[in-house]
């Protein structure tokens, strides 16, 4: 197993003194890593297993029950296809056969030049403009199929 | 702000703020005062550009002292956003572009006239409306846990002071708890975030209990896909839930209060977090709140992308850094909640509903509603609907006021088919439905439940079966897996479905699907799985035609199930432009060997009408979406 670096050790370590004072912090100190790093590997579960002294059994099944935990790096842009009620009646499957197709990736995966991540989302509030697909959070409204390569195009020229 | 140290100093403020406000709102201050919507859909729509640019053109023109500008929570009609709207006139501009800011400030602000076409247009009367209050959208609205959302600033407390909050918890503060409690029961007040629990008879229970720590929890885990009116009171009026998870703690004597938020809602968080810090910040959160003995801290906690956390056991079990998994019930949380403690957990409209009651009194909220059912309710109306977005009614109201009056009826004049209400625990309603008034018990008595206030309308283009395994997609995902009628009934479901959809449905598969629903319904530990199959009976006994069509003659009537239809060009109508067969990722589509006609009927040489080979489609839509000859590609 790889070793985690210095920098990385310190930084978290950092994380988790942060929420010491809240009861049953785990969930805390897990989304601060997730943003900081964007997954959270098993060498990461285990230093915060013996700082926090939780079973890292216990903390490897939280990182694996929630959807927003990831156990493997994302692309640079994480492309979320909304596929909520509202998104879906109003076609949001065709976006994302659409995003699959042209980036030659399922649901969930990453690009071998890990640079697109697509992923599916459930309801992300903007029913009022669906269908809606969220690029590393900022929002695109009424999406359809033929907008689907002209942002791919995009993201790829900005890199 | 200075701290505001009692309910003396806390009137003086609320008194000035207040007349602020009301100065922003009539114009008494001589100035126009501009608010702009930042809600998540306004904002997607470049809603900040244009109150930046806003910003910018008064200061560069000197017009700090004729117009003023906020930005203010959510309209609640998303579709027609971004919105500004101009006080005191109460303009409402709709569909607002960052370029049309520059016309704003000259031909209204300083101009001082109104511009037409960034007025509303009604689709029925193709009239412009320029005040809001004349849309037939709000018409029906009343606006209660909505209340304040697109009209005050929500990071600035000193708004919301003006607006009425905090007056509810001093209320509240004269009262004795059991007080409190009574004027909830009193006024009817049911949980809003699905099972409609009497809210009062909740408090009463936790009250009860002999315990130093008790806890006040709200529940912003909105996981029902197509439901957003929690996050918009969140990141409209803060400062409203906060109030009324005060006023809880007050009753039930709890010093502590959670708030679960879904991480998907980022400005909501962000909005809660410096609520909480400027309440802090002057002391109306914190100790000896007003010099009373009444201490109250409020906490925020993020979700992670778990739908099942909205069961209340399962987001205790989050909150205290586990597998969002259910826990049996009894003991109720009331009794044994969070960290073992006497907990309650209510609703983010549930709370926002419990300011405007102790402010108002009950006997205003009891004075609204159904005989059961007590107040207004929030839809998130969405779907094939002319206007998608937020509406708050009366209880009572009928679906067909929702979704033809409020809603503006269905676009493209389809025909209405049904409306989802309950999201994936709910189930749908038809024509047949559509006279009901709606409330808690009326809903379940027709096979479906008001839920959290999700509300799709589909037309005829959708399929049934297709909505039915659309739900069972999700509850399959969501489905923690503790325990198995949940884990895997739903699973075996989702087979069927699929197998139904994939056109290899048989007759006996209907019978399955039903033994299996009842299975689920009946055995599952928590209410996931105990509503799973839900949308699936609903759909069987409302559209059985359409289960039976798929099953016995493998057709899909609404051509949504792709196995089951093809694209088709009709020769009459088809100009032989070739866009179509550009746009086919799999060259599925060549000229044929008919001659094409141009709209007048002339032929259009050297044209060939383009025809599809349905062995090499793969039915993606691209061909459908891109025709220039409009509706020459249809499905069949």
């Amino acid at each position: 197993m790889a070793k985690l670096q210095a920098h990385a050790v310190k930084q978290i370590t950092e994380i988790v003194n942060r929420y010491k004072d809240e009861e049953t912090p785990l969930m805390m100190v897990l989304e601060a890593i997730q943003s900081e790093y964007g997954y959270i590997p098993l060498e990461v579960q285990e230093l915060v297993s013996s700082l926090m002294n939780i079973p890292v059994a216990e903390i490897y099944g939280v990182v694996t029950f929630y959807s927003f935990f990831s156990l493997t790096p994302k692309g640079k842009y994480v492309i979320g296809v909304c596929l909520g009620t509202a998104c879906y009646v109003k076609g949001s499957q065709l976006v994302m056969d659409k995003f699959s197709e042209l980036l030659g990736i399922k649901p969930g995966e990453t690009t071998a030049d890990g640079l697109f991540t697509l992923d599916a989302l459930r309801c992300i509030g903007a029913c009022g403009i669906a269908p809606a697909i969220s690029i590393n959070g900022k929002v695109y409204p009424k999406m359809s199929v033929d907008k689907v390569a002209g942002i791919i195009e995009e993201y790829r020229a900005a890199k | 702000m200075a701290k505001i140290k009692s309910e003396k100093e806390l009137a003086e403020k609320i008194e000035h703020c207040g007349s602020c406000l009301e100065a922003k709102f009539n114009g008494k201050d001589g100035k126009k005062h501009l608010v702009v919507c930042g809600g998540t859909g306004c904002i997607s729509s470049h809603s900040d550009e244009i109150l930046k640019r806003l910003e910018e053109l008064i200061k560069e023109k000197g017009l700090e002292d004729k117009a003023t500008v906020n930005r203010v929570g959510c309209f609640g009609f998303c579709s027609q956003g971004p919105f500004v709207k101009i006080f005191p006139e109460d303009r409402l501009y709709r569909a607002v572009k960052v370029e049309d800011v520059d016309r704003i400030i000259e031909e209204d602000i300083i101009g001082g006239k109104c511009i037409e076409d960034l007025l509303y247009v009604d689709p029925k009367t193709h009239e412009k409306v320029e005040k809001q209050e004349d849309i037939n959208f709000y018409k029906k609205q009343i606006r209660i846990s909505l209340n304040g959302c697109s009209m005050i600033n929500p990071e600035e407390i000193e708004e919301a002071l003006g607006f009425g909050a905090f007056k509810g918890l001093v209320r509240a503060l004269h009262m004795s708890q059991q007080e409190v409690v009574d004027e909830i029961l009193k006024s009817g007040l049911r949980g809003r975030g699905g099972a409609g629990f009497p809210t009062g008879r909740k408090w009463q229970f936790a009250l009860n209990q002999v315990n130093d720590d008790k806890y006040v929890i709200c529940n912003g885990d909105e996981g029902d896909p197509g439901a957003f009116m929690d996050r918009s009171i969140l990141e409209g009026n803060p400062v409203g839930v906060i109030e009324g998870m005060m006023i809880a703690g007050y009753a039930i004597g709890a010093k502590n209060g959670y708030f679960y938020v879904r991480a998907e809602y980022p400005i909501a968080v962000a909005r809660l977090r410096i609520a909480i810090a400027k309440l802090e910040e002057v002391g109306l959160l914190g100790d000896n709140i007003l010099g009373t003995n009444f201490s109250f801290r409020c906490h925020i906690r993020l979700g992670a992308g778990a739908f099942v956390c909205g069961e209340e056991t399962a987001l205790l079990n989050s909150i205290e850094g586990k597998r969002g998994m259910p826990r049996p019930r009894p003991p109720f949380p009331a009794i044994k909640g969070l960290w073992q403690k006497p907990s309650i957990i209510n609703n983010v409209e549930t709370l926002a509903s419990v300011s405007w009651i102790m402010r108002e009194g009950a006997d205003k909220f009891a004075a609204i509603g159904t005989e059961k059912s007590k107040g207004t309710k929030v839809f998130a109306l969405g779907g094939k609907v002319n206007n998608v977005g937020l509406v708050e009614v009366p209880m009572g109201t009928t679906l067909r006021e929702l979704i033809f009056d409020i809603g503006g009826g269905i676009p493209g004049g389809k025909k209405f088919k049904a409306i989802q209400t309950g999201g994936p625990s709910g189930g749908c309603l038809t024509e047949k439905d559509l006279d009901v008034e709606i409330d808690f018990d009326s809903l379940v008595a027709r096979g479906s439940m008001m839920g959290s206030g999700g509300a799709i309308v589909m037309d005829e283009d959708n399929c049934m079966v297709d909505v039915a395994k659309f739900y069972m997609e999700f509850i399959c995902d969501e489905s923690c897996g503790k325990c198995t009628p949940c884990r895997v009934g739903t699973r075996r479901m989702l087979e069927i479905l699929t197998k139904i959809t994939e056109g290899k449905g048989e007759p006996k598969d209907i019978d399955e699907l039903r033994e299996l629903a009842n299975i689920t319904k009946t055995n599952s530990l928590c209410a996931l799985g105990q509503t799973a199959a839900n949308p699936i009976i609903s759909t069987m006994t409302n559209f059985p035609e359409e289960y039976a069509a798929h099953v016995n003659e493998h057709k899909c009537p609404a051509h949504v199930c792709k196995s089951m239809m093809e694209y088709y060009i009709q020769p009459e109508l088809c100009i032989g432009c070739g866009l179509c067969m550009r746009n086919c990722p799999v060259n599925a589509i060549a000229p044929g060997t008919i001659g094409a006609k141009m709209p007048n009927g002339n032929p259009f040489p050297g044209k060939f009408v383009h025809v599809i080979d349905p062995k090499k489609c793969i039915k993606c839509g691209s061909c459908m979406a891109g025709c220039k000859a409009r509706h020459a590609i249809i499905k069949k």
